[in-house]
């Protein structure tokens, strides 16, 4: 890490001096203040970026942890639960019913907020924004530092959640009303879900602060020549991400604070009147609970797609460079970004089929829903070019970039049973749902993060991940997780209901305690295989080859930058003459041409040929 | 030797429509499949089910294909291989769009008519049974032997549903405190039982037989065991167990003649 530490320590200097030692004597308070504004409240994205990945993959692991707890009472219901059977123990070492409610609920909590959305966009968004697009840091400094510090109260109302009275939220991570207003409803339903509302408010602001950010950036502060549509997939995702984020978040952040409301100042807007639950006394009502539904899922429905598109983005981008050969029907993919967003926008009551809301409204909504399968399979086929007649390098990148591929077929494919709202009577509320978004956010944006992890982390720390054991952690986790995944497709079939803590009494249900033991291995199996992928991240963080400034001959600005950039990022200002996707030119002697490499004249004839 | 790992990574993703297909064509065999389906208007649904599976099966097995191919085709160890520097196709963007929207759009009107049989055409009738969640189970109150639902000499059971076949049925479905949701997996029916609303559910079960209740939506703890069973029988047999029902619930009550 020596090379940071020296380009770091000039951070209080103008760039023109290149002094790399700053006081001769400092004072102890001074060297706290320079290590505490160096590393801890930082204003270079890049440390922004690593200290979002940082935090989020740890909050990984605990909501991965919370997803084996899951799989065991699934698969063995009413057993003596290891480790967490001592630590939790309520009956013996029996997991009692309302552990388990807390339990889905945590583990869908942790990783949509504190894992997901913030690795995409707080990690990747952060650490590659200003490198791809040619700035030396965001438009707003400041502002991204209070984006990442704005995570920990969330990181604290969550994790603090799970020690107080009655244990974490537990009234699932779509926190439905009058289960989650009502403090009589659950155990959970008291402290732990106002400590979840206060989390979810911290992790919207310090979104929407991202989003702001990333905008202006982006809009701004391209290089000279970085026209629009010049810019990798990446930046367009990330950009279209934060409109996302900036117009769906404040609904959610509105709704969040009238439960608030409803549960600690006697408001009523999710209550009706005269409700009473678990024999307590009425509170003000009024209110109806779908109109929580329609908020919440107003932001979480685009959510989802803030979930993926980056990822979609980051692996069009390492497409290309494994395959060497240019971006199939780039503006067909930006359009395609634009368009899953736009009509994101006006399919969220596909999450109510079932709810009670008008069936007509039902059914526009099942329309707009059908619809958008059309830009996801536009992008499927053009993924597809890119690779065709390509020259095709199996790194452990490429092969988790090639799974995003095959693994969102599946969950976009299986997105098309629950559109059909005949078909959702019998499958909403089933595991069939659950194994749609696990494909598509697993098996799907998971693997996009980990083939951006292993690509951008020689930019990041200066020295490549093992190749080898990036492969061995790729093979383990693509056989456990379709072994985990794939049958709760058939499970909901079967009408296999979510959120059970014990299937098996009902006779419809009774035969499948095998088929979900299986997929519980295969679960222990798959997060077992994530020590590999630890190991690798931080050994190689010390120890691995140290990477040159383009260890995979790639196009993008990023790679002309020193491997790990320092503060101002460039050595030269970054002047851009084509698009990003420049490989395998004809006419061109090396296989690839760079965004700034000085224009050519082969190549440009190569390019007006090739429309 | 070069490319033995091209060629073991895709017979890798090769696996995925191998084994995607089998474990749904297998699946049936272990009764890992829809369930027995008692309703009339169950074909409809299970029929579109189907469609929408042949559909995405055929899509999934030719993309995955394809993938696969390529990846097996064009690894760079494979020194035929020759880069086709092509931005992209226009032609095909058009193919691919036009083609996949017209599927998309068909079957979204395809499927409108089966949603309004089941969700929005009411049949004109009185209800049935009222059916209102609680936690943990499902009240269900049928009209007296006035035949009017409402009055005090409603009949008041628990968990033990019973239904005529080969008769329209309507039921009035609500929430005493928190959401839930009435799912009978054989009759292919689901309705979220809210509180302050009253929700119509209609149906129509052609066999005799009996079946789950099943929870469908988080309401606490208890989700899990929130459990009621449905009996469809005759009509005769029906009014049998309702006078059953009766006697059993006028003898726990204080009879007019005492003071």
């Amino acid at each position: 890490m020596s090379t940071v530490e020296t380009k770091l320590t000039s951070v209080q200097d103008a760039p023109e001096k290149q002094e790399t030692h700053v006081h001769p004597q400092p004072s102890s308070s001074q060297k706290l203040s320079t290590f505490l504004s160096t590393y801890v409240f930082s204003k270079d994205h890049k440390v922004i970026g690593l200290q979002f990945l940082f935090s989020t993959l740890l909050w990984f692991l605990i909501g991965g942890l919370l997803a084996l707890a899951v799989r065991w009472q699934v698969a063995w219901p009413w057993s003596d639960v290891p480790v967490v059977g001592k630590l939790f123990a309520q009956q013996g070492g029996q997991m009692a019913p309302e552990f388990y409610t807390m339990l889905f609920t945590m583990h869908a909590t942790v990783m949509i907020f504190l894992v997901i959305i913030p690795i995409l966009a707080g990690a990747f968004g952060n650490f590659l924004i200003p490198l791809m697009i040619g700035a030396d840091d965001m438009a707003f400094p400041t502002l991204n530092m209070l984006s990442y510090w704005f995570m920990w109260p969330a990181f604290i109302a969550f994790g603090a959640s799970f020690f107080v009275e009655g244990g974490a939220a537990s009234s699932g991570w779509t926190s439905y009303p009058t289960l989650a207003t009502n403090v009589n409803s659950s155990p959970g339903a008291g402290w732990g879900q106002t400590l979840w509302l206060v989390g979810l408010t911290f992790v919207g602001v310090s979104s929407m602060l991202g989003s702001v950010n990333y905008m202006t950036t982006i809009i701004l502060m391209r290089a000279p020549g970085m026209t629009m549509f010049r810019l990798p997939m990446t930046i367009w995702a990330m950009f279209i991400t934060a409109v996302l984020q900036a117009f769906a978040l404040p609904v959610l952040t509105a709704a969040g604070f009238m439960q608030l409301a409803d549960r600690s100042l006697g408001t009523g807007f999710f209550t009706p009147e005269g409700n009473i639950v678990n024999n307590a006394v009425a509170t003000a009502g009024g209110g109806q609970p779908l109109l929580w539904q329609h908020l919440f899922w107003f932001y979480s429905h685009p959510a989802v797609y803030i979930m993926i598109l980056p990822a979609m983005g980051m692996v069009s981008d390492i497409l290309t460079c494994f395959a060497r050969k240019p971006l199939f029907g780039y503006r067909p993919m930006v359009y395609s970004v634009a368009g899953i967003a736009g009509l994101g926008f006006i399919v969220w009551g596909h999450h109510m089929f079932m709810s009670g809301m008008n069936p007509a409204l039902g059914t526009t909504f099942m329309v707009s829903t059908m619809m958008i399968a059309l830009p996801s399979a536009v992008k499927t086929f053009n993924w597809l070019g890119t690779i065709w007649a390509g020259r095709i390098q199996f790194t452990t990148s490429m092969l988790f970039a090639l799974s995003f591929v095959s693994m969102f077929i599946i969950g976009g494919l299986s997105g098309i049973f629950m559109a059909a709202t005949p078909v959702d009577i019998f499958i909403h509320d089933t595991y069939f749902i659950v194994a749609h978004f696990h494909y598509v956010l697993f098996a799907g944006t998971a693997m996009g993060v980990w083939a951006a992890i292993y690509f951008w982390f020689p930019k990041m720390f200066g020295r490549t991940m093992n190749e080898f054991w990036g492969k061995v952690h790729f093979f383990l986790t693509f056989i456990f997780l379709n072994g985990t995944f794939f049958t709760m497709h058939i499970l909901g079939a079967v009408g296999f209901p979510r959120r059970l803590a014990d299937a098996y009494h009902y006779e419809t249900f009774h035969h499948l305690q095998p088929l979900n033991a299986f997929m519980t291995y295969c679960a222990i199996g798959m997060v077992a295989s994530q020590i590999i992928f630890a190991v690798n991240f931080f050994w190689s963080m010390f120890y691995g080859p140290v990477a040159g400034r383009n260890p995979w001959n790639s196009n993008t600005l990023e790679w002309t930058a020193p491997s790990p950039p320092g503060h101002g990022n460039f050595d030269f200002q970054p002047i851009v003459h084509r698009g990003p996707y420049e490989y395998s030119v004809p006419g061109v002697d090396s296989d690839h041409l760079m965004q700034t490499d000085p224009p050519n004249a082969a190549a440009a004839a190569a390019a007006a040929a090739a429309h | 030797m070069k490319r033995l790992a091209g060629l073991f990574w895709s017979l890798l993703f090769l696996l995925v429509p191998i084994l995607g297909v089998i474990t749904f064509a297998v699946a049936p065999a272990y009764d890992i499949w829809l369930p027995k389906d008692v309703s009339e208007h169950g074909a409809a649904v299970d029929g579109l089910f189907y469609f929408i599976l042949g559909l995405t099966g055929v899509v999934f097995v030719a993309t995955e294909l394809c993938l696969f191919w390529f990846i097996w085709k064009y690894d760079e160890k494979n020194d035929k291989a020759e880069v086709k520097y092509r931005h992209g196709s226009h032609v095909l963007e058009v193919v691919w769009t036009v083609i996949p929207a017209a599927v998309l759009l068909f079957l979204a009107i395809y499927q409108m008519n089966t949603w309004a049989d089941v969700k929005m055409r009411r049949p004109n009738m009185a209800p049935t049974v009222e059916v209102i969640g609680r936690q943990f189970e499902w009240r269900l109150r049928y009209p007296g032997r006035d035949g009017v639902l409402g009055t005090p000499d409603d009949l008041h059971l628990v968990n033990d549903l019973h239904l005529p076949i080969d008769e329209d049925i309507l039921i009035q479905l609500k929430s005493m405190d928190v959401l839930h949701s009435f799912f009978l997996p054989n009759v292919r029916i689901k309705q979220d039982a809210v509180p302050g609303m009253k929700i119509p559910v209609w149906f129509k079960a052609r066999e005799e037989g009996v079946f789950d209740i099943v929870c469908a939506e988080l309401c606490g703890w208890g989700h899990y065991k929130m459990k009621g069973r449905v009996t469809f029988e005759s009509r005769e047999s029906f009014e049998q167990w309702l006078e059953v029902k009766y006697q059993e619930q006028e003898a726990t009550q204080p009879s007019k003649t005492e003071t």
